[in-house]
Parts: C-alpha cells; sequence; structure tokens
C-alpha cells in the first residue's frame, strides 16, 4: 500500500523537514506521494517533485488551503485517505495542527511525534519530555503518524516525481485567518541549524542577548533561549527551545545561563555536542554537557566572542 | 456561555520519572501527581472568562480512576462552578478520550471548550483537535491569547514561525500554550469551599462508545544516557576542544 505524506510550506517555500519525514517514509516502506496544499504554491510543487524517493506530488492548489487552517486541510486528507494506509506529516505547528483531526475523521488513533520505525505499524516515540522512550504498536488499519524531523535524515533532492493537480476545495467554513506576526531574522531556522546558542534566565534581561549576536554570527548559528528567558520577556516565545517549544538536535549546542531543567532538556539533549556556560557548578545542565565552563557569562560571552 | 474544561491527572511535572525495571511502563507507584499544567492554564483562562462576565458557568472534567476526583477538585477550588467524573480504569487512547468528551459536549452544549495543548506524560498533543474533529466545531490550538467577540471567538496561536491569529466561529475548541495565562493559586478557603461544590460521576461505560484500544504499549526503555563531560578551566580550551575534539567548529 501507498504512503501519503503531507508536505510542510508556507506556499513560496518547501520547509526542509519535509525531506526528513519522506526518510521516514521510506523506512516504513512502500510508494510515497506527497501531497501539497496551498494557494499559488507552485514553486513548493516544484521543490517537492525533486525530492528522492517520492513518486507522485498531488497538489491541491486552491484559495481554501491557503493558510492551511486545520479544518480545511483535513477533510482534504481524508478525501485522499482511502488510498493510503500511511499518512505522514511531520510534527511542526502545520502537522500537529490538523493531523489529529484527520485520524479523528477517519476514526483511528494517533501515533505522535515518532524517532524510530520498527515496522510498518509499530513506532518509536519519546513520552515523559523524553525521560522514557515508547515502542507503540498500531492496531488499526490506518495509520496517522507524525514525524520528528530532528530524528531523521533528510533524502536527497535529485528525483522527479510525476506532478497531478488536484480539484478538491473543501472549506469547512467555520474558520477564517486574520493575520500572522512572524519574526524576522536572518539567522538560520532554529530547528534545523547546525549550531545553536541558547540563553536563560542567566542573561537578566532581553538586551544582553546582544551577547550572543557576535557568537552566533561567527558560528552561523541561530539563537534560541529557555521558557525562563521566554516567560521573563527577555526574547519572543517561538525562540524557545524545549518540551513545549522546539525540539532541535544541532551538532552543536551552547546554553548560556540556564540550569537545565527537565522541560529544557526535552528539546536539546540529542544535540551531538553540548557546551554549558554558567556559575553555578551545581546546575543539572553539567550533568549532560560535553564540556562546561563554570565562570560568569557576562566574562565568558566577550571573550568567547573575540577568540572564535 | 459555558465553558467547558478537560482536565487530566499526570505525574508532577517536577518528578524524575523512572522506567520499570521490566520494561512495561513508567513506574508511578507512590509519585507525586497533579493536574497537568497546560489543563491548569485552560482552568485559569475560564475562570478568567468568567470574571469578566463573558462566560457565565465553568465546567470541569476529567476522564479516570477515582484518584483523578483529587485534579477536579482542584479545579473547583481554582474557581470552577461543577465537575463531572468520567470514572474508567481502562488507559484510553486520545481518540477515545475524546468520544467521551464529545459527549459530553453534547449532553452540556458549551460555546467554548479549553484543553490543555498536551499532557505532560504522553507528549500526544491530540486530544483537543480530535474533540473538534468529532464535534465538526473549529478549532484553536497552541493559544496565547482568546478574545470572545460575539459569535465569534479571535485566538492568537503560538506557531513555528511566530504568531497567528484566526477567527472561530463559536461553539469552538481551543488548546492552551503555556503564554496564555499565569495560572493563581488555590486559596485555604476556596479549598475549603470546592469540597462543598457538585462533583457528577459518570462511568465510561455508560456511554455505549467501543473503548477498546487502539494501540498495544510494547515496551518503554529509559533514553540512552549521555556521556558525563569535562569542565574547562579557559575559554581557549573550549575552543581548542571544540576544534579538534569534537570537530564541530572550524
Amino acid at each position: 500500500m501507498s504512503i501519503l505524506v503531507y508536505a510542510e510550506h508556507d506556499n513560496k517555500e518547501l520547509k526542509a523537514d519535509t525531506l526528513k519525514t519522506v526518510a521516514a517514509a521510506q523506512a516504513i516502506g512502500g510508494d510515497i506521494h506527497l501531497l501539497v496544499a496551498g494557494h499559488n504554491c507552485s514553486p513548493v510543487s516544484e521543490q517537492a517533485a525533486k525530492i528522492n524517493g517520492v513518486s507522485k506530488v498531488l497538489v491541491a492548489d486552491n484559495a481554501a488551503y491557503e493558510n492551511q487552517l486545520a479544518e480545511n486541510v483535513s477533510l482534504l486528507v481524508v478525501e485522499l485517505a482511502s488510498d493510503y494506509e500511511h499518512i505522514i506529516a511531520t510534527a511542526l505547528s502545520i502537522g500537529k495542527n490538523f493531523m489529529p483531526r484527520v485520524a479523528a475523521l477517519l476514526d483511528v488513533a494517533q501515533i505522535s511525534d515518532i524517532i524510530g520505525v520498527e515496522s510498518s505499524d509499530t513506532f518509536v516515540r519519546p513520552i515523559y519530555a523524553g525521560n522514557a522512550i515508547a515502542t507503540v504498536q498500531s492496531l488499526d488499519s490506518k495509520k496517522v503518524i507524525t514525524v520528528r524531523s530532528t530524528a531523521f535524515d533528510a533524502v536527497a533532492t535529485d528525483g522527479s516525481a510525476e506532478i497531478v493537480a488536484l480539484s478538491q476545495a473543501t472549506d469547512a467554513g467555520t474558520s477564517s485567518y486574520v493575520k500572522d506576526e512572524l519574526t524576522v531574522s536572518a539567522r538560520p531556522d532554529l530547528g534545523a541549524a547546525s549550531v545553536v546558542i541558547s540563553g536563560g534566565r542567566g542573561m537578566q534581561n532581553g538586551d544582553n542577548f546582544k551577547l550572543l549576536d557576535g557568537i552566533a554570527d561567527k558560528l552561523g548559528a541561530a539563537i534560541g533561549a529557555s521558557r525562563a528567558a521566554v516567560d521573563a520577556g527577555f526574547v519572543p516565545n517561538d525562540m524557545q527551545v524545549g518540551q513545549t517549544g522546539k525540539i532541535v538536535a544541532p551538532d552543536l549546542y551552547i546554553a548560556v545561563g540556564i540550569s537545565g531543567a527537565i522541560q529544557h532538556l526535552a528539546g536539546m539533549k540529542d544535540s551531538k555536542i553540548i557546551v554549558a556556560i554558567n556559575k553555578d557548578a551545581e546546575a543539572p545542565i553539567f550533568q549532560v554537557a560535553d564540556y562546561g565552563i563554570v565562570a560568569d557569562l557576562f566574562d565568558v560571552l566577550p571573550e568567547l566572542e573575540a577568540k572564535l | 456561555m459555558k465553558v467547558l474544561v478537560p482536565v487530566k491527572r499526570v505525574i508532577d511535572y517536577n518528578v524524575k520519572v523512572r522506567v520499570k525495571a521490566d520494561n512495561s511502563d513508567v513506574d508511578l507507584a507512590n509519585v507525586k501527581m497533579a493536574i497537568n499544567p497546560f489543563c491548569e492554564i485552560a482552568v485559569e483562562e475560564a475562570v478568567r472568562l468568567k470574571e469578566a462576565g463573558t462566560a457565565t458557568e465553568v465546567i470541569a472534567v476529567s476522564i479516570g480512576d477515582k484518584s483523578c476526583q483529587e485534579q477536579l477538585r482542584t479545579a473547583l477550588a481554582l474557581g470552577a462552578d461543577r465537575a463531572i467524573h468520567i470514572e474508567t480504569d481502562l488507559k484510553l487512547d486520545s481518540i477515545n478520550i475524546a468520544k467521551l468528551l464529545q459527549k459530553v459536549v453534547e449532553e452540556e452544549q458549551p460555546q467554548l471548550v479549553i484543553l490543555g495543548k498536551q499532557a505532560i506524560d504522553s507528549d500526544n498533543n491530540q486530544t483537543g483537535q480530535m474533540l473538534a474533529a468529532l464535534t465538526g466545531l473549529a478549532q484553536g490550538t497552541f493559544a496565547s491569547e482568546i478574545k470572545v467577540d460575539g459569535d465569534k471567538v479571535n485566538v492568537t496561536r503560538e506557531v513555528d514561525g511566530g504568531l497567528q491569529t484566526l477567527a472561530l466561529n463559536l461553539p469552538a475548541i481551543v488548546t492552551t500554550d503555556l503564554r496564555l495565562n499565569e495560572p493563581r493559586y488555590a486559596s485555604l478557603p476556596n479549598i475549603m469551599k470546592a469540597k462543598r461544590k457538585p462533583l457528577d460521576v459518570k462511568s465510561a461505560a455508560d456511554f455505549a462508545i467501543d473503548l477498546a484500544p487502539r494501540s498495544t504499549l510494547i515496551k518503554v526503555t529509559p533514553p540512552s544516557e549521555r556521556q558525563a563531560g569535562i569542565v574547562l578551566e579557559t575559554v581557549d580550551e573550549l575552543i581548542e576542544k571544540l576544534k579538534n575534539e569534537a570537530k564541530v567548529i572550524s
């Protein structure tokens, strides 16, 4: 049977995480079709057609899908569902929003945020903020799954899938888009960056986050934050790394003035190398850090920036 | 308008969980339990809507064994007017929880259902969306602001790139993000008063819903432990290690 993968995009660009979600679909095995739902999204369909291992790209280009509202997208996916045994999306805000709706409309359970594929019906996923790893077997005939993209390697993009236009235009009419307030940044996307430098409560205020800018520029890093820093209003909340924020797994994660609460570790402990800079030698972050410096961040950061 | 708030009893968020030696599940024996933090935010929001004169009644509901009445009493102490306990000893998948909640929605006809965006034990992030699908209502997930405006509710949502605002027709389903509000503490007089507020107990079996499990938990293992690291004295040492030992910067 076939696998339907939902392409995560913003009508202009395909999110790189979709390449990792396709890798998860390949691990399950089967003919892979990609669904692009949006409006005026032809650049996305073209990018999607190049993904290796995808045989067909289904494009639902209609005003009803412009903002990928859960009510409309879930109806579209359910219409297509009869041809697929697996329906898969990335566990990012769009996928997390509409996929449980798809599952409920199909009267099946959903397996959220998988990090491994054991077989076509058995999956591995973290529970309890990543403090336990569950292996779960789905008993439903259709499997509705979201994928934690950091757990899979992106597939190549030298394929050439067939593009098929869909005529569907399902509009539930119960919700409407009002506005977006997106954070503008020239830095790499937090979820995809190979280096992340994050500040916590120890940064003391929002202005001090500027101390991270120079280092981030030199390392090509994205800047993250702990919940404490977000709650204190230092930085906007889309920078939050943790159980309730973004899950990152970069090559290098530098935690500055972050104690290392369970909820923060849930979002970054799969990073390859973790560096902790904290003046409290007892901070839990040192238990997971490969390299630690016990010192005042206000001394360390300028020195680090100068010496990189 | 009536507001329904489903709440879940979970392990306290500060507790470090232990996996059972036989890898069957995590060990919850003698562990401190509490109301799920996202559910607490949902209760707080509902109570604030009532204090603002928007909501007239706040109903808390929880599904689980007898012990979850403790969390319903907490919700009552925080300001909910009455509670419904749907009693079951089964461990239910989100889809079955959503089906039971659908019955409660049909019976109570709330204008707004506010749930937490996820439970910190299963980390599923599904129930609100599933309930919205089953009831055919609009959903506003990961809400950091809720504004009721006539027959619509404007929900500002936390999305990957920032914030997004949607307008939903009422009745609607909203799930809370952490930033929505700061929950209050229950005062002792309110805890005492909560003991006298109505708490209806119903049996899940009475709802005539097939609650058969949809998934099997095959095993639970601890995550791989990270190697203990080393503490360095100087920034020079750190840069040297990152360049030559870890090779993560050049």
